[in-house]
């Protein structure tokens, strides 16, 4: 494990992994490991008392299962109480608003708030104006921290391994991300995410599904494919939303599939122990075939479970740090 | 009784003074110009600057229809603390003026509850649906001052270049809101770094510059006067630019939050900087200020569009567009316009007073012996801190809370009346 | 930190030695014969050390152990991260580098015998008996202490002991291990260092 430095967490919420500094990502990950540990129990209990007696919600207006489930399990590994809460989404059913509906559940004594939402700002919105920690389970296209840091995890356990090495870090890894960019939270969260570890990014799409001035991101564009992968360590694929065809952002699913879809035809350019990553649902056989889904160097799986231990340390380092800075003792033990 | 405004430093760009003068006051008349005047009630405005009464060219007033948001009453309020004491209001109300009886409702509602000058303009367009023309003869007969679709476009340039003869024909001017609707439906800012990195979706500057480009070309066919609404790209100006060097009638306006933000104020999502045309980028600022020094941009137009707190404080893509604008407008323009030297004192208000009124033909905006008594004093060096709970509009979405400007309104006089006195 | 010092605690940083390397040496020699003699069933014995300095010791414990009965007892490491309380209470700060919990063995049925540097207040051992009772379900649960400086918080004892040590509130007690810190002392320290 690498020397952790002092780095103490004081963010009431976690909105986003724009505004996190490098130190606070590492710390999450560096807190993560002890939980993987809880997960993997066989003959025990897989519990920790960190969250006991505290109030979870899962707020959910967008819907979604996987995400849910997972902040689900993490909260209840936690020994946390756990309540799901859904709401509609559209703007043309004018409802309670998200102010009113979160000081309601809040007048529950709510802990966290695990808010999914369509809009961007959303989380932030109301964070900066409820006492509620709350953490963003993807707002709109603009971000989705937890995922970029369960994969962040997810690729340093590889590089670990791969090198020998438990304190190697991201620095210098190449990262490539296939597929809708523009439309995606996954991809933003994760550009700030290794950009930040060091690592570098390429993002990779049709012209259409690419946003405006994405290299001031700090990454590199491309429509190549090929161009993409024949260096990268990590080829990340993102889903594509079978709608997009009909706004005209790409003609059919069958040039799409022919020029970016990572199956062993493409991946014959890219180095042979290159991991492949996906957020999941994988539309199998458009972004990744399924042969490369199932094969060893996927970490599909991986990225799943680590995504529990990921989320139950953001809990933990969001409820439990103390509101002061450490003591001489605690930075001599 | 007469009112006499002593000491100040008159500036009237219509007449090309710019001098210490007295300015006597009879009535609703200014009766007398020059120095070492007497009156009865005496303004001693030494110090300030004494214009002719700002006029504001686009004006959102919300009556009929959303009175919640702002009224004709307290619309003029708002605009005579902003120092205006002529304002046009836009049409796009609930239901829209696209008849010469919702004309005179308004009008009868100025009558009644404004205290300054309404100069209302008419739909062009039925229910401004973009399809079928309003019978502007009798609209400009029941008082319209110009016709516009504001709040949109029309779509179809078929319509448009029709509408925009038969505007010419009843010599009406046609203000354009310039905006392709058919490029982006769900646009919310700006298209570009800032829309990318936040993940909501952008308003390319084609989408208004294709437009401008389309309404200036329809108004070369067609002969008429159109007039470019809050103009907002580096682009635009220059097609606007060279369409004035060929001598078609265009005329434009841009207005304060153009000149100080970028859509970099959109981090964070505060819906009070999502308007429509959104804020761009540091480029158009720079051209926006260039436009006004050489005198592309005609006037300055606020766009002044309240909404109600409840409305804006919601998802920054479920906000309605629109920021107010009257309270704030004289103060953005001298402290970044006029202090950093882009344009003259004498050139700002010139922007704010016969211009506009100009561009419409309007009797105001001007300070003559026998002329109409609207009077602005201001200082133009107090600093203030704007402080949105003391406006006299009925909404607060504004930008610029808590911002240090320059620039005061002390009095205003409209018609002879002072109508607003700090 | 040559001499045993009778250095006057008030001189600023100067740390006192209260165990030199030899009275460490005896005691955890003095704690493996205990185990051992209250042990019969040495088969059934599982040390868990402590981290970060009770891992080191239990192994050395082990060590111990095997020469006298010829069967070395599996050592594994607790964190007791999880399970502090005060880090419930969001009154602690988390470590992220104290180690992870391991032991490569079942616990059900065996005697276990916690193993830690400094017994204090005693939340630590608390914390240890709820992680282990989450890992299955031993016959016994026993704590064997190097030092046990009081300050009780808990009704929680050693069954065996290297040595009672009596420091003021404001005085700081610390092993230093060879494993962990390149040599083996037991020191006292002003606090407001």
């Amino acid at each position: 494990m690498v020397a952790a430095k002092n780095t103490v967490w004081t963010r009431k919420d976690l909105v986003g992994i724009e505004d996190l500094s490098r130190d606070e990502i590492e710390l999450i990950l560096n807190t993560a490991p002890q939980f993987v540990a809880v997960s993997a129990r066989e003959s025990g209990i897989k519990k920790v008392p960190l969250l006991q007696g505290r109030l979870v919600v899962n707020w959910f207006h967008e819907p979604s299962t996987r995400t849910r489930t997972s902040f689900e399990l993490a909260a209840k590994r936690l020994s946390a109480d756990t309540l799901a809460i859904t709401t509609s989404a559209s703007s043309l059913v004018k409802g309670e608003s998200l102010h009113d509906t979160l000081a309601n559940i809040e007048a529950m004594h709510s802990d966290i708030i695990i808010l999914r939402h369509s809009c961007a700002g959303a989380p932030q919105m109301l964070a900066e104006r409820h006492p509620s920690h709350i953490i963003n389970a993807g707002d709109g296209r603009h971000e989705h921290p937890t995922q970029a840091l369960l994969d962040a995890f997810t690729m340093l356990e590889y590089v670990r391994e791969l090198r020998g090495d438990p304190n190697a870090t991201l620095d210098g890894i190449r990262v490539a991300l296939i597929g809708d960019i523009t439309h995606s939270r996954v991809a933003r969260s994760n550009i700030w995410c290794l950009t930040k570890l060091g690592a570098k990014v390429v993002l990779c799409g049709p012209r259409t599904l690419l946003p405006p001035e994405a290299e001031r991101m700090g990454v590199d564009v491309t429509t190549d494919l090929r161009e993409a992968i024949h260096d990268a360590n990590v080829i990340y694929a993102l889903r594509i939303q079978l709608e997009r065809q009909q706004s005209c952002l790409f003609p059919t699913l069958r040039e799409y599939v022919r020029l970016f879809r990572i199956d062993s035809e493409s991946l014959k350019v890219a180095p042979n122990d290159s991991l492949i990553m996906h957020p999941g649902p994988i539309n199998r056989d458009i972004e990744l075939a399924a042969e490369v889904a199932d094969s060893p160097r996927s970490v599909v799986l991986k990225q799943v479970s680590n995504g529990i231990s990921v989320r139950m340390a953001v809990m933990h380092l969001l409820v439990n740090s103390p509101k002061r800075p450490q003591t001489t003792e605690e930075r001599a033990q | 009784m007469s009112i006499l405004i002593a000491n100040g430093h008159l500036i009237d760009p219509a007449s090309g003074i710019s001098a210490q003068n007295d300015i006597l006051i009879d009535g609703d008349t200014v009766a007398q110009i020059g120095n070492g005047l007497k009156g009865d009630m005496i303004i001693d405005a030494t110090g300030m600057v004494v214009c002719p009464g700002l006029v504001d060219v686009h004006v959102h007033f919300r009556e009929p229809g959303n009175e919640s948001k702002e009224t004709i009453a307290t619309g003029s309020r708002a605009a005579a603390r902003g120092g205006f004491t002529s304002v046009v209001t836009m049409p796009n109300t609930n239901p829209p003026i696209d008849n010469a009886g919702l004309m005179e409702l308004v009008l009868r509602r100025a009558r009644e509850s404004a205290c300054i000058r309404i100069w209302p303009a008419a739909c062009a367009t039925k229910e401004r649906a973009g399809k079928e023309m309003t019978e502007m003869a009798e609209l400009k007969a029941a008082g319209a001052v110009a016709v516009t679709d504001d709040g949109s476009d029309i779509d179809s340039s078929w319509v448009m270049r029709r509408v925009l003869e038969y505007a010419d024909m009843c010599d009406l001017v046609y203000m354009a809101h310039c905006e392709d609707g058919t490029i982006c439906k769900d646009g919310v800012m700006n298209e570009g770094y800032m829309s990318t990195k936040l993940g909501l979706p952008g308003m390319p500057k084609a989408m208004e510059e294709i437009a401008i480009e389309r309404n200036i070309r329809l108004a070369a066919v067609t002969g008429a006067h159109i007039h470019i609404q809050h103009v907002t790209t580096a682009d635009g100006i220059d097609i606007i630019r060279r369409a004035k060097a060929r001598g078609i009638r265009v005329t434009c306006e841009t207005a304060p939050h153009y000149w100080t933000l970028t859509d970099e104020r959109v981090e964070g999502f505060d819906t009070n900087a999502k308007m429509n045309p959104p804020l761009r980028e540091a480029v158009d600022v720079a051209a926006i200020k260039a436009g006004l020094a050489d005198g592309t941009i005609d006037c300055i137009a606020t766009d002044h569009a309240p909404h109600a707190f409840t409305e804006k404080d919601v998802e920054f893509q479920f906000a309605p567009f629109g920021i107010i604008g009257l309270e704030t407008s004289l103060a953005l323009t001298i402290s970044e316009l006029v202090d950093p030297g882009i344009i003259s004192l004498e050139q700002a208000i010139k922007l704010m007073t016969c211009a506009p009124a100009n561009v419409l033909g309007l009797p105001v905006g001007y300070i003559k012996e026998g002329g109409p008594a609207d009077i602005t004093i201001f200082d133009p060096k107090a600093e203030w801190t704007v402080e949105p709970d003391d406006f006299a509009s009925r909404s607060r979405n504004t930008p610029f809370k808590g911002r240090k400007v320059r620039g005061l309104v002390k009095t205003t006089i409209c018609a002879g009346k002072v109508v607003y006195n700090s | 930190m040559s001499e045993s010092g009778k250095l006057n605690p008030q001189a600023g940083s100067v740390p006192d030695e209260v165990m030199s390397a030899e009275d460490m040496a005896d005691a955890i020699l003095d704690l493996s014969k205990a185990v051992v003699a209250k042990n019969p069933d040495i088969q059934s014995v599982v040390l868990l050390g402590i981290l970060k300095r009770g891992l080191p010791l239990a192994e050395r414990m082990a060590a111990h152990v095997e020469k006298m009965t010829g069967t070395r007892p599996p050592v594994g490491s607790l964190a007791t991260t999880l399970y502090r309380d005060d880090l419930r209470a969001g009154l602690g700060h988390v470590k992220a580098d104290t180690g992870t919990t391991h032991f490569a063995f079942s616990i059900d049925d065996k005697t276990v015998v916690l193993v830690d540097d400094v017994l204090a207040a005693g939340r630590t051992i608390r914390a240890a008996m709820d992680e282990v009772m989450d890992y299955g379900r031993p016959a016994r649960i026993q704590l064997a202490c190097l030092i046990d400086r009081g300050g009780r918080e808990l009704p929680i004892q050693p069954d065996y002991l290297g040595r009672k040590v009596s420091p003021t509130p404001d005085q700081h007690i610390s092993v230093r291990m060879v494993e962990t810190d390149g040599h083996d002392a037991v020191i006292l320290e002003d606090k407001t260092k």
